[in-house]
């Protein structure tokens, strides 16, 4: 038998229920991997071997008196620090949370743990969500276990949920949960050679997620395959009453409903995705991607998402202007971070607070978001991007009047290094260039890995569905995943 | 449009962030570049369009109107409310002095 580390959800979750092994020995394990990675990688923020164990105890307790196990029982996860877990810190990766223990369990977390799943740890992430290589996090950025071959020079595991990529690319982690407000799970899945999917905009609660962008910000899981990811969303979603915003929907049985055969279905390639000086391994492995689809029986044809240039601007105002209005409650007064300076009156130990407990991507966001919010602005930044996001979502919808789930690449690139791209803002904003559409539309969307590059790095394809479609993405996601046969791990140095 | 070094002190102070004057001055550029950025959102036409406000289509919820609707957010929750704040006294949040 491979190592149990080498496990995914389904493999751990039918082990421990047929005592092929204990849950208590599946959590020692994945400790133990927690454990020796830290210093190297730094995927987690804090690791909770503890709860863990304690939770791998219940599962084996229940199977002993032969009750019925949950989807997730015996299954120990990551969770990205972005989610309130309950006597446990939760910093969002950064200073003004530092030691801020949460008194209550967010909607997402505690699914999981009703669904028998433990906790490993809380992930490193950019600071409140807010980057896309994790280089933003107060705690240091995430290392990714892959490297590029004769070289030593650490690369991003991708953002913001760099920590969970991380985590189960090295088998620290068999799943983690992610969150994705622009691409925030499919660019570090992509990255990573792992698995993402982000569910419809409402699917998974936000209450008791830090927030960062509410109109935009989804939980969604992340892990070794496709279903692997089907089963831990499906304990993931589900409507909230605390959640404003949260779709009071049954939560369909996407596992038993996977199929990789896609006769009958039509495959859209958005044109608008063939961006001007796009690497000719991120084009191949597209074609390749192509050829999977048609081969699992799908129709192809090529589609027009004509606003797909404005996206990145238009993502650009609406989360920073989201993000300086949900940003404001840290005062320095109610929870975390305080900075007093001698003599300073309540207007300067804001300034002081907030000054000392965001990082610099952060207060650059928080102040775009500010300008484009503020009077006489307001109109020609804010209204104007919401009436752009409009147009968005509707080329979205005349496409899938034509076909059931698009194609694109994930990422325009491999992972790069560390420090190569945190000069020039823009440059990194671009990352998010094929995600950061679906974001805007609310739509489902996934990446799986689909080969790697001549440098040895991977490279994800991602499918995007209908509003409510995560069936139809994560079949499509299959059908890739079955054909592009991806086994390659990195190799392990750490 | 672009922002000048007395905006972005402007703005840094609506948003409650002291900002140091070399901070300042690298800021003005970082900022006007992404506003200049985004400037191309003009180039779209978006005449008789209406601001996306939601992206799936959803009602707003209200709940009965009765106390600790939800026991976890209701009353009698003063000392879990209180447990991260970083100056609790007596009961109450500490700020500093603001009456002179």
């Amino acid at each position: 038998m491979s190592e149990i580390t080498d496990l995914g959800v389904a493999a751990i979750r039918d082990g421990v229920a047929a005592g092929t092994f204990s849950a208590v020995e599946v959590a020692e394990a994945f400790n133990a991997n927690v454990a020796a990675a830290q210093g190297a990688l730094n995927a987690f923020i804090v690791a909770t071997p503890d709860h863990a164990i304690e939770a791998a105890k219940a599962v084996d307790a229940k199977r002993a008196a032969g009750e019925t196990l949950g989807a997730m029982a015996g299954v120990p996860i990551g969770m990205k620090d972005l989610f309130a877990t309950t006597g446990v810190q939760t910093t969002a990766a950064s200073h003004i949370l530092e030691g801020f223990v949460p008194q209550y369990e967010s909607t997402v977390s505690q699914k999981l743990w009703d669904a028998g799943a433990g906790l490993l740890g809380k992930l490193n992430l950019d600071q409140f969500a807010m980057g896309s290589s994790n280089e933003s996090s107060h705690f240091g950025s995430v290392v990714s276990p892959w490297r590029r071959p004769g070289s030593n020079a650490p690369l991003t595991a991708g953002g913001s949920s760099g920590g969970s990529s991380a985590a189960i690319a090295a088998r620290l982690a068999p799943a983690a949960t992610g969150t994705d407000t622009g691409g925030s799970i499919r660019q570090p899945a992509a990255y990573t050679g792992t698995t993402g999917i982000k569910p419809t905009y409402g699917r998974c609660s936000r209450w008791g997620v830090v927030a960062y962008a509410s109109s935009l910000d989804q939980a969604g899981a992340m892990g070794r395959d496709v279903t692997d990811c089907a089963i831990m969303l499906e304990s993931m979603a589900g409507f909230d009453p605390k959640d404003a915003t949260s779709l009071e929907l049954p939560v369909p049985n996407w596992t038993a409903a996977l199929v990789g055969d896609l006769k009958g279905k039509k495959v859209g390639i958005p044109k608008e995705y063939r961006v001007e000086g796009m690497p000719a391994e991120i084009e191949a492995i597209w074609e390749q991607g192509i050829a999977w689809l048609k081969d699992a029986g799908a129709e192809v044809v090529e589609v027009s998402l004509p606003h797909t240039q404005y996206a990145l601007a238009t993502y650009y105002i609406i989360a920073p202007a989201e993000a300086s209005s949900n940003l404001a409650r840290y005062d320095g007064v109610r929870y975390g971070l305080r900075d007093l300076p001698d003599g300073a009156g309540l207007q300067d130990m804001y300034a002081a607070t907030r000054a000392d407990g965001f990082g610099p991507e952060v207060k650059r966001r928080i102040l775009i978001g500010t300008y484009v919010l503020s009077a006489g602005f307001y109109d020609a930044y804010y209204t104007k991007a919401q009436k752009v996001r409009a147009l968005i979502s509707q080329d979205f919808a005349k496409a899938f009047e034509q076909v059931d789930v698009l194609l694109t690449p994930t990422a325009p690139s491999a992972a790069f290094a560390l420090g190569e791209s945190n000069e020039d803002p823009i440059a990194m904003y671009l990352n998010d260039v094929f995600t950061v559409p679906a974001s805007l539309a609310g739509l489902p969307a996934m990446s799986v890995p689909a080969g790697l590059d001549a440098q040895g790095l991977p490279l994800g394809l991602q499918i995007i569905g209908r509003p409510l479609d995560e069936q139809g993405v994560l079949n499509a996601g299959l059908a890739i995943e079955g054909r592009a046969g991806f086994t390659a791990k990195p190799g392990k140095w750490w | 449009m672009s922002v000048d070094t007395a905006t972005v002190a402007k703005i840094a102070s609506l948003a409650r962030i002291k900002v140091s004057e070399p901070e300042l001055e690298a800021m003005v550029p970082e900022l006007n570049g992404i506003l200049a950025w985004v400037e191309q959102l003009g180039q779209v036409n978006t005449d008789g369009i209406e601001p996306m406000t939601a992206v799936i289509p959803n009602t707003l919820r209200l709940r009965d109107d009765v106390i600790d609707a939800d026991p976890l957010t209701g009353g009698d929750k003063r000392d879990a409310v209180l447990a991260n704040a970083p100056a609790a006294e007596h009961g109450f949040f500490g700020v500093p002095k603001v009456i002179e």
